[in-house]
């Protein structure tokens, strides 16, 4: 069995296995209540709940790089994909100048991508993802009067404050509380992944070394080993 | 002779070798080596590593950021293709709806098999492991000791290139000076852990693995490897230089295009088919072995997987390396008058006493680990780990034997997930998620298995693959023994975590729910157990069939025992040992 990554845990390498998969897809499966607010505003059709196209196979070549998409048809609407992009800018802007947004590097796509797989694994996020981003353009609409990536900072803030979780979320808000929190897993998950995303959160690695130094001297300082 | 279409077939090999991995990969390395023409059939398609791996790939170049698939189990960069848990058209059951009683069968058809993906831990068994009955009454006995392997396990290391370190201890064999490569260095995650677990007697020391982290001694190892065969000498030599030590990048499970590490595919399958003297045939699944009036093997018929043709080729001895269940349902289904119970099934242990490794495991979060200084923390997979500790404790544990511990830490490439722990978002969200990255800690145990009589596979009396094979049914039951030590893995993962400030969910002290799925831990072995005693076993301690001496099983099929060392490194020096023996055997004539 390979066992290089396999013992980390999946905030550290997202190598989910079997188990985590399941319980993830439960909960969400067990959330994914009906935004009545939503759909009653936006006549979007419900969209099917397992969608079928091209799977990966299994013998698919593997050192390309695949864009969403390629395998299977995308799902979001443009309204749809102008608020995911919004909303993953929201969720992680840029710290450094010269850093491009998580929409600039496609990290809605692959939530378009994931949620349009003909996988299980995924596809209890897709009624919560499509339906979520219609809540947020209708509330977006209801507090403001505009779709939600037309607002301004302090008004798109107004409405995640209430639902990202970091404050208890009042009764109304518990599907949105649940779509952001699938929405937030992914829009990590893509832009970590992504070369700027490894140089955001310190990964340094995946580059040819002569010699495998060890830990820094800083590193051990830190850990009282030095 | 090369890797060849049906149409290039030779009327007749010295020996055919049904299967391309560890075992197979190695005899055919042997035998042509000695100037024996071989024929390697090959269930899967061709598979080169050089053109195929994808080194640099990041997840974003994967389809869903490489999540993991029915087809592509372990996410979709492994390198494994046309493999899995579930091979399309090529079905087995259970004979329990009971999923505790679940075998799941790993299967990877492709050219080298298991070998391109393996964590490529390469422990050695050690005096123990080849005579557990005699020490606990428990089991089986090999037919031999740690003595008579330990020449081969010298070669393997030597010709596959294995890092590692000698520490002397319990049961852990050492290697002769010289023949590990330089253990990479241990990261700050794993030097940490090693300080704070040594108060319960734990000891953290080098993994040993078959990756170079040095280039290989290319002057002195072929001749020490092949003395008095100055072809075989030059072969490996060069086959030697073609290799690159590894550059602390790319996960390894993907496979490695500068063969850094050892898939067969890059180590074993170009020396020998640098000597002329193999035929490599692919898209050739073997469904029998056939034998002529004089009782002997004399060649094997395959399906043609491209056309669907059933086609039939001759050789004067044949090795069945084609992994310890295909190689059971091999044997079973290669019934003749002479061998109604399937070949070399007299003593009617074939597919008996199948084992997998006992898996448990737990993960945790290291507040001390946050923040750490960045730096690159990539390296080679494992480089650590901790081999079994409480031999002297047997009688007080409540189960038999024991279970090494593997455990990661550290920055690695990212995937789906990262993230996940933090609420909020914006800038607070982003220094959070920066703050607990690599701040993770994951333990595995991995142990050892008594062989019992639960655990067999057979025949499924109807259901058939797409070309009308019968298939293996499984029964499976762990037996106490095994539940315990899961949950004896358990706790000793929560009090690790604990002295290292970390944090955890509650241990699973239950060891029927600690414990992972029989199968998945993808070390398959026994099922046809070599022994001294013809009724008590299927092969002799050469792994030639007791009815049947001119045919080997070369694989794990022949295990007595499934100690927590990884099967593959025993796997190739038991088959480098058999073929040597299977080439003397035919320069006296006697096969």
């Amino acid at each position: 069995m390979p066992t290089n990554m396999e013992n980390i845990p999946a905030d550290n390498s997202g190598q989910i296995d079997r188990r985590q998969a399941l319980k993830w897809i439960g909960a969400a499966a067990a959330a994914a209540a009906i935004f009545p607010h939503a759909s009653a505003q936006d006549k979007l059709p419900r969209p099917a709940a397992t969608p079928t196209g091209q799977r990966i196979g299994a013998d698919p070549v593997l050192n390309k790089n695949y864009t969403p998409g390629e395998l299977w048809p995308l799902t979001l609407t443009a309204k749809q994909r102008k608020a995911a992009a919004s909303l993953t800018d929201l969720i992680l802007p840029p710290d450094n100048p010269g850093d491009k947004l998580p929409s600039q590097l496609g990290v809605q796509e692959f939530i378009d991508e994931w949620i349009s797989s003909p996988y299980d694994e995924t596809s209890n996020d897709r009624p919560v993802i499509t339906e979520g981003l219609n809540w947020l353009d209708a509330e977006a609409q209801r507090r403001f009067q505009k779709d939600f990536a037309d607002l301004a900072e302090p008004q798109k803030c107004a409405i995640a404050d209430d639902i990202c979780g970091k404050t208890a979320v009042k009764k109304e808000f518990k599907s949105a509380q649940n779509f952001f929190g699938r929405f937030r897993y992914l829009a990590a998950s893509g832009y970590y992944t992504t070369p700027q995303g490894w140089k955001d959160v310190g990964y340094v690695g995946n580059v040819p070394t002569v010699n495998f130094d060890g830990p820094t001297p800083e590193a051990l300082k830190h850990l009282g080993l030095a | 002779m090369a890797i060849i279409t049906e149409k290039d077939l030779q009327l007749t090999y010295d020996v055919i070798v049904v299967g391309s991995g560890a075992g197979g990969g190695q005899s055919a390395y042997t035998l042509t080596m000695n100037g024996v023409k071989v024929l390697m059939l090959e269930a899967g398609r061709n598979y080169d590593p050089v053109t195929e791996t994808p080194m640099f790939q990041s997840r974003a170049d994967a389809p869903l950021r490489g999540m993991s698939t029915k087809e592509k189990p372990f996410g979709f960069h492994d390198a494994t293709v046309d493999g899995g848990w579930e091979v399309p058209g090529e079905p087995y059951t259970q004979a329990s709806t009971d999923p505790k009683q679940r075998f799941d069968w790993w299967r990877a058809r492709m050219l080298g098999g298991r070998t391109n993906h393996w964590g490529r831990i390469s422990l050695r068994n050690g005096p123990y492991d080849f005579k557990p009955y005699s020490r606990d009454g428990l089991g089986f006995d090999w037919p031999f000791g740690y003595e008579e392997v330990a020449p081969y396990y010298d070669k393997v290391e030597m010709l596959i290139g294995v890092y590692g370190s000698n520490e002397g201890l319990e049961n852990t064999p050492d290697s002769p000076n010289g023949t590990l490569l330089p253990a990479p260095k241990a990261r700050a995650g794993e030097l940490y852990v090693k300080k704070h677990v040594a108060q319960f007697g734990i000891s953290v020391i080098p993994i040993h693995r078959a990756i170079l982290s040095t280039r290989q001694d290319h002057i002195n190892f072929p001749a020490r490897l092949h003395p008095n065969n100055p072809k075989a000498q030059k072969i490996l030599a060069k086959a030697m230089q073609e290799r690159a030590a590894c550059f602390w990048a790319t996960d390894c499970g993907r496979g490695c295009s500068i063969k850094a590490n050892y898939q067969s595919t890059t180590v074993h399958l170009p020396p020998a088919l640098a000597t002329g003297n193999l035929d490599i045939l692919c898209n050739a699944h073997a469904r029998e072995v056939t034998v002529g009036t004089d009782g002997k093997a004399n060649g094997v018929i395959y399906i043609d997987k491209v056309t669907g043709q059933e086609r039939a080729v001759k050789g004067r001895a044949v090795i069945l390396a084609a992994s310890s269940g295909e190689t059971a349902r091999i044997l079973l289904n290669s019934k003749s008058n002479r061998f109604p119970n399937g070949l070399a099934n007299g003593s009617g242990l074939v597919g008996k006493y199948i084992m997998d490794t006992v898996g448990g495991k737990l993960g945790g979060s290291v507040p001390a680990f946050e923040n750490l200084p960045v730096h690159n923390e990539e390296g080679a997979g494992a480089h650590v780990y901790i081999p079994w500790w409480l031999y002297k404790d047997a009688s007080k544990l409540g189960f038999a034997r024991g279970y090494h511990i593997e455990f990661g830490t550290g920055r690695r490439m990212p995937g789906l997930g990262v993230g996940s722990a933090s609420p909020g978002y914006g800038k607070t969200y982003k220094e959070e998620v920066r703050q607990k990255y690599g701040a993770g800690i994951g333990f595995t145990g991995r142990g050892e298995m008594i062989p019992n009589e639960n655990c067999f596979c057979e025949l499924d009396p109807s259901v058939k693959d797409k070309w009308g094979i019968p298939v293996l049914r499984f029964h499976w039951k762990w037996s106490e023994h095994e539940t315990k030590q899961a949950a004896h893995m358990e706790a000793t993962f929560a009090m690790m975590i604990d002295a290292i400030g970390g944090k955890t969910k509650k241990p699973e002290l239950d060891g029927t729910k600690a414990i992972e799925p029989g199968g998945s831990i993808i070390h398959e072995v026994g099922g046809a157990m070599m022994g001294a005693d013809p009724k008590k076993s299927v092969t002799n301690q050469w792994n030639q069939c007791w009815e049947v001496p001119n045919l080997l099983l070369n694989d794990a099929s022949a295990f007595c025992s499934n100690p927590d060392k990884n099967p593959t490194l025993t796997i190739m020096a038991l088959a480098w040992r058999a073929s040597d023996h299977l080439v003397e055997e035919m320069r006296k004539g006697n096969l």
